[in-house]
């Protein structure tokens, strides 16, 4: 099997789960949203999916996707680090032109990771979770409904810890992501001397206004519980 | 304008492919900095050898930027500071007074070193014969103007055809990746008429051969090109992505 025999192979595996994983980004950003507008509206989205027979498929289906793309990131790192040999070069130095995102991909695939974790503690096992249990957490004393994710939201960025958590995370996503974006392009190659460029700079701004589409919630609801 | 300048050489020796080796610092006097980075090599040569000293052991032919022979991590780049230069058409005029100057052999899994400065890189023979070559199986060379091609194609193959082979990217990439080189090879004929005839079956022989002789996974984080004195461009790795999965896809 080419996709995991050869090296482009296992970097088309990256490529593709990569690009699934970044447009599930911006559904979630964009349902997340709705939290701007209205409480009612978020919540409305977060009883559409709750634990419905499409949302648990849909959450298997990123689960494996995620798995995927670990499982490849370490086999690929393994590789090269086995490749670049036992000595290390006593002085070496970034080109320009190199970005330091580039290099640092799997430090920062962990940080995503560690935020995820994170994440699910605050959301998702108080949410999916306890509809699949047909339980309903003690968040900060009162028992909240599975599906009453504003409720969530404002609790958890009303916590300047979270806050930050959530904004060193974002960060590192949105370096994880410049690189990511026009990479996944130049692997499956649909890139040249133009398109690497254009495809840097629309990922670029894709990548920006994503990261930027979370942050004003979470910053949104912090400067709210601030009032 | 030329001066003399004296400076440090921090330089790797290793007496064979299985030993250990180390840093040796020699102090370098008064060099004029017109010198040429290999040049000021010889000097210090000629000094080891008056002195009963073991010379320095470091790979160069054409001295002339063609060959691809000359190799040398310099200061932490390949070919040294310069850009789109070989460490042969490095000169002294590039370095101060004073400085120390760390040379080291290409380190990856795939070139190993064999002694000294000097790296066995056999290993991109080995993926040209695996099929970086036009196979001619009739009789008498065509009429030039029989095959028409585009002036932009022509240009983007010579670009990849000015490849020699050095080794830069590999030295060059933190994964030890021979992408850059094994794109370019693929390129030159693939881009044109005569290549294209075998080009799915060459960009899967060589990629195969490049990834069983050890060399790592590209990860596109550009430092080949930056490196490479030939300036080849990673669209060229996008080609080659191109060309294998499409080979792929359609087996």
């Amino acid at each position: 099997m080419w996709l995991i025999d050869s090296s482009i192979g296992r970097k088309v595996v990256m490529s593709v789960t990569g690009a699934a994983l970044i447009l599930f980004l911006t559904f979630h950003m964009a349902m997340n949203c709705a939290a701007l507008f209205s409480a009612e509206a978020y919540n409305a989205i977060c009883e559409f999916l709750g634990a419905n027979w499409y949302a648990l498929v849909g959450t298997a289906g990123l689960a494996v996707l995620m798995v995927l793309h670990f499982v490849f990131a370490f086999w690929l790192t393994i590789q090269n680090r086995k490749a670049r040999g036992n000595v290390r070069y006593a002085v070496s130095e970034r080109p320009k032109s190199v970005e330091w995102a580039s290099q640092n991909m799997l430090v920062l695939g962990i940080i995503v990771f560690v935020g995820l974790l994170v994440h699910f503690a605050n959301f998702w096992s108080k949410m999916q979770l306890q509809e699949l249990m047909d339980t309903q957490a003690i968040v900060n004393g009162v028992a909240v409904a599975p599906t009453d994710g504003a409720a969530l939201i404002e609790y958890t960025f009303s916590q300047w810890y979270f806050v930050l958590i959530y904004t060193v995370w974002l960060a590192a996503l949105w370096f994880h992501l410049s690189h990511g974006f026009w990479s996944m392009f130049q692997t499956i190659g649909w890139s040249g001397s133009k398109w690497q460029r254009r495809w840097q700079v629309i990922g670029n701004i894709y990548v920006t206004l994503v990261i930027l589409g979370f942050l004003s919630v979470v910053y949104f609801y912090f400067f709210k519980s601030l009032c | 304008m030329e001066k003399n300048i004296s400076f440090k050489l921090k330089i790797w020796r290793q007496r064979g492919p299985k030993e250990k080796g180390q840093f040796k610092v020699y102090e370098m006097k008064d060099i004029p900095t017109d010198t040429s980075f290999l040049e000021m090599l010889d000097i210090l040569n000629e000094q080891l050898i008056n002195a009963g000293e073991e010379p320095v052991v470091f790979d160069h032919d054409c001295r002339e930027g063609i060959c691809g022979m000359c190799s040398l991590y310099i200061n932490g780049h390949p070919h040294g500071p310069a850009t789109g230069a070989t460490t042969c058409q490095l000169y002294m005029r590039r370095f101060k007074d004073g400085d120390t100057i760390t040379v080291e052999p290409w380190r990856s899994a795939g070139f190993p070193v064999i002694r000294d400065l000097m790296v066995d890189r056999r290993a991109y023979d080995k993926i040209m014969q695996a099929g970086g070559y036009v196979s001619i199986n009739t009789g008498g060379v065509p009429d030039a103007n029989a095959i028409p091609i585009s002036k932009e194609k022509a240009d983007l193959a010579m670009d990849a055809a000015s490849c020699i082979g050095c080794g830069a990217c590999v030295a060059a990439c933190k994964n030890g990746s021979a992408m850059l080189f094994v794109s370019a090879k693929v390129s030159q004929l693939a881009l044109l008429p005569q290549g294209q005839v075998e080009a799915a079956r060459r960009a899967k022989a060589m990629l195969s051969k490049m990834d069983e002789l050890g060399f790592g996974n590209c990860t596109n984080t550009r430092a080949c090109e930056a490196e490479c004195p030939k300036c080849i461009s990673i669209s060229n790795i996008a080609r080659l992505n191109r060309e294998f999965i499409a080979a792929k896809l359609s087996d």
